[in-house]
């Protein structure tokens, strides 16, 4: 019995995500990758992965194309389960391929049992659904940040993908990489520290404080729509969703589009000078202060500890 | 041109969200048109008086746009937000047999209903506030065979070249891509500033053609709808366990270096 997992890279390097979708997989079965950009191949082997099917074709990677993949594969091999990383494009993947093949689909799940039922956090954390695809092969896009990856050592066996794929009908006319700087990236990092209205435009305190837990920083669409920190970094109900261990909510209010993406994270921290913002709530640590002092008293006791 | 907007009534998402057993509550809260579709409808608006020979929407503008939603009979206080803004007409299906169905039925239906139209646009969300899914667009896109331009944050339309082209951010960086016509395309809520109604425009809307249609009348046999029957089943629906009470303190000048021994405690450093 397998389960089909399709490899997620960003910048030429293999997503740690991938590494949770093998190790949720191989609770279920063996574990076949999925991976288009063949000159990511060695660093595969970092993880439990039993086969690759290398499609050789690291371009032909549009919702539309990696959905043809997919759903060949599914064809020829009956998986009882393909898992793709619940990013944007993940779920246009993992929609699509569930149209061709005609699979029951589930978004967003935070785990994924040996019998696929799938556990999904909604309304902002405030209910745990348990689910179950009926179909005989169920889609599943997973975030990222949901397991600790299982390290075991593997040397997958290799396969040529050999189906054809249509062109799809898009044309990218330009992209502009994310810039990846010093910081970790937002739904991978484990400790997140977010920017409200609050920082009134100067981010400048918590980037070092940021810095000093080698985390990565977050918005409030308070602060991306001032254009005070780039769109990308928006954390919420139409930016992004984050699970980190970590979260410290800087000068932001918490309204309920806010938690709707950070509610579930592990450990949540809120520094805001109004003792009664709705952040609070849902705080296990809050510091009712101003950030311009709070922040960086901080960030000179974490320094302080450090040899 | 004709453009179709894909319209979902949801809960508030402002009050509290109940479960009623294993489905959402939808009839206990107050239920409104989902806040993501306004933008798109402001959109396909921006695009009909773009090109409009009266820089106004409407019959003289020679487009057409067209809200279809699928729901209960209850989703025309949606449609009507919808055309009070300015649409021109509206399509609810709805049928007793599409109560709890998933996003692999609603996009049969809701495709099944643009294939009839000739439409060259469907605009759509980004995302439903009650499901959360983000899959409706690129399934309808799939379903058609169309071209989609999804999460465009920046939309330009050539009427005249039948051509398409939308700014889109995702986690890999920005993209500029474009297609030809007919695309099916996704808007956040960077893309506009929804128009309130008008008084005119809520008078107006309660002459626009709004129809109710069953399954049957869209063209789906009866014995076709065993192929709507969700495949996913819901096994259990837990609310959080109630968060233990957070610490709270008030900084008197030592608030920073009490956080940073909240962190040592919890071994985050
Ligand atoms: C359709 C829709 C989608 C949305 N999506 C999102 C989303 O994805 N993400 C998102 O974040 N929001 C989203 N919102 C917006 C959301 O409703 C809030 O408006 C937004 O989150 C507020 O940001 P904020 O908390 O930074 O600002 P505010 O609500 O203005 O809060 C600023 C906070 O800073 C505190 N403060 C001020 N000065 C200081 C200081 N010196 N030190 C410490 N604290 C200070 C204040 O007490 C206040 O609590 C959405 C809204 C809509 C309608
Ligand atoms: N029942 C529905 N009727 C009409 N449009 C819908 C329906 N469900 C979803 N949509 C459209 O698809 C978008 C994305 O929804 P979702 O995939 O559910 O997050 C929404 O913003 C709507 O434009």
């Amino acid at each position: 019995m397998s389960v089909v997992i399709l490899v997620d890279e960003f910048d030429g390097k293999v997503a740690r995500s991938t590494g949770e979708l093998a190790t949720f997989a191989a609770r279920i079965g063996d574990v076949t990758a999925v991976l288009f950009d063949e000159n990511l191949l060695p660093q595969l082997s970092e993880f439990c992965i039993d086969k690759v099917i290398v499609v050789s074709d690291a371009n032909r990677n549009s919702p539309a194309e990696v959905a043809q993949v997919l759903s060949q594969i599914v064809k020829e091999k009956s998986p009882k389960a393909i898992l793709v990383t619940s990013t944007i494009t993940g779920k246009e993947i993992a929609a699509r391929t569930a149209i061709r093949t005609n699979s029951g689909i589930i978004t967003d799940a935070i785990d994924l049992a040996s019998d696929l039922t799938t556990t999904q956090s909604i309304f902002g954390g405030a209910l745990i659904v348990k689910a179950r695809v009926q179909s005989s092969c169920a889609i599943i896009a997973i975030r990222s940040n949901s397991v600790d990856i299982d390290v075991t050592k593997s040397s997958p066996g290799i396969e040529r993908f050999s189906g054809s794929i249509s062109e799809s009908l898009e044309r990218v006319l330009s992209v502009e990489m994310a810039a990846k700087g010093n910081r970790p990236e937002l739904t991978e990092a484990t400790i997140v520290v977010s920017g409200g209205a609050g920082t009134k435009g100067d981010f400048g305190p918590l980037e070092e404080f940021a810095d000093s837990l080698g985390a990565a920083v977050g918005a409030s669409r308070a602060a991306t729509d001032a254009g005070w920190y780039p769109h990308s970094s928006q954390v919420g109900q139409t930016g992004k969703t984050v699970r980190p261990q970590l979260y410290v909510a800087v000068g932001i209010s918490g309204a309920i589009q806010h938690r709707a993406g950070m509610q579930t994270s592990k450990l949540i921290i809120a520094v805001n000078t109004d003792a009664d913002a709705p952040i609070f709530d849902i705080a296990d640590f809050g510091v009712v202060g101003d950030l311009f002092s709070v922040i960086p008293q901080a960030t000179a006791a974490i320094k302080a500890k450090k040899p | 041109m004709k453009i179709a907007v894909c319209v979902k009534q949801v809960p508030d998402s402002w009050v509290e969200k109940k479960m009623d057993g294993q489905v959402i509550d939808r009839l206990g809260v107050d239920a409104v048109l989902n806040d993501l579709d306004e933008y798109a409808i402001e959109e396909a608006l921006r695009i009909v008086e773009a090109n409009s020979p009266t820089g106004s929407a409407g019959s003289e503008s020679g487009h057409e746009i067209s809200l279809i939603c699928m729901g209960p009979e209850r989703a025309t206080e949606a449609l009507r937000k919808g055309l009070s803004m300015g649409a021109d007409n509206a399509i609810l299906i709805s049928d007793p047999s599409l109560a709890g169905s998933d996003s692999l039925a609603t996009s049969l239906v809701l495709a099944k209903v643009i294939a009839s139209g000739n439409f060259d646009l469907v605009m759509c969300g980004t995302e439903s506030t009650d499901a959360r899914m983000s899959v409706i667009p690129a399934m309808l896109a799939e379903r058609l065979g169309w071209a989609q331009l999804t999460h465009v944050h920046k939309l330009d339309i050539d009427v005249s070249k039948s051509y398409a082209q939308g700014v889109r951010s995702t986690e890999i960086g920005i993209e500029n891509i474009s297609a030809d016509f007919p695309v099916v395309v996704s808007v956040p809520d960077k893309i506009n500033v929804p128009r309130y109604p008008t008084f005119k425009g809520i008078m107006g809307s309660k002459k626009k053609p709004l129809i109710i249609k069953t399954l049957d009348e869209i063209g789906f046999a009866a014995e076709t709808v065993g192929m709507l029957a969700p495949w996913t089943a819901v096994n259990d629906v837990i609310p959080r366990p109630p968060k233990s009470k957070g610490i709270k303190i008030v900084d008197t000048g030592n608030g920073g270096n009490e956080l940073v021994a909240f962190l040592e405690e919890q071994r985050v450093i």
